[in-house]
């Protein structure tokens, strides 16, 4: 699942321990996420969304064939 | 910032259980040499406590699990059941070569207690590394 978290988090200018406090996990997590290496539960997709005042659909976009 | 607080002390809580659980073990072990020169009675209830603190670490164990967050949990659990499928091949396949008299010396449990740690420790590292 490919996302922009990384341009969101840039453009508010926080660092991924900030977002990552802000959401209630890891760094580690964020950084995953961040690299599309791991896809976030819903709950969490929803707090990230909400963080930056989005959607989800303006975050996340689904990309056929990645489990 | 509670659930960093809460999670350092689940991380405390897991150490000390398992730290006494490893300690009752020794009393289990050198007690009746050392301690109560063979007393089946003491030997039994140094068992039972053996038997209390395991589960107390156990659930222990699961606390610290539930505190973690979605990646470390996904992380803990792919190395768990890593650790668990291979302990059961490699062990029953250790055991066999016991039966079968292919080893010489006996099959013990504590190689089965010391694959299992290695095993988890190495894929919890694998599994780490591989979502950073």
């Amino acid at each position: 699942m490919k996302n922009r978290i990384r341009i969101l988090r840039a453009e508010k200018k926080w660092t991924q321990q900030d977002l990552a406090g802000a959401v209630g996990v890891s760094r580690q997590t964020i950084n995953a996420i961040e690299k599309e290496k791991f896809d976030p539960s819903l709950p969490t997709a929803f707090r990230i969304a909400h963080l930056f005042g989005c959607s989800i659909e303006d975050i996340f976009q689904f990309e056929n064939g990645n489990s | 910032m509670d659930k960093k607080v809460e999670r350092r002390k689940g991380i405390k809580r897991l150490a000390f259980w398992t730290l006494a659980w490893v300690l009752s073990v020794a009393l289990v072990s050198f007690g009746g040499e050392f301690l109560w020169d063979g007393n089946q009675a003491m030997s039994i209830a140094a068992i039972g406590l053996n038997l209390l603190i395991g589960i107390l670490m156990v659930l222990a164990n699961r606390r610290f699990v539930e505190n973690l967050d979605e990646l470390e949990k996904k992380i803990q659990l792919e190395s768990m059941g890593l650790t668990l499928g291979l302990t059961l091949v490699v062990g029953l396949a250790y055991s066999l070569l016991d039966v079968t008299n292919i080893i010489p010396w006996d099959a013990e449990i504590s190689f089965l207690v010391m694959f299992m740690g290695i095993c988890y420790l190495a894929t919890v590292g694998m599994n780490t590394r591989r979502y950073r």
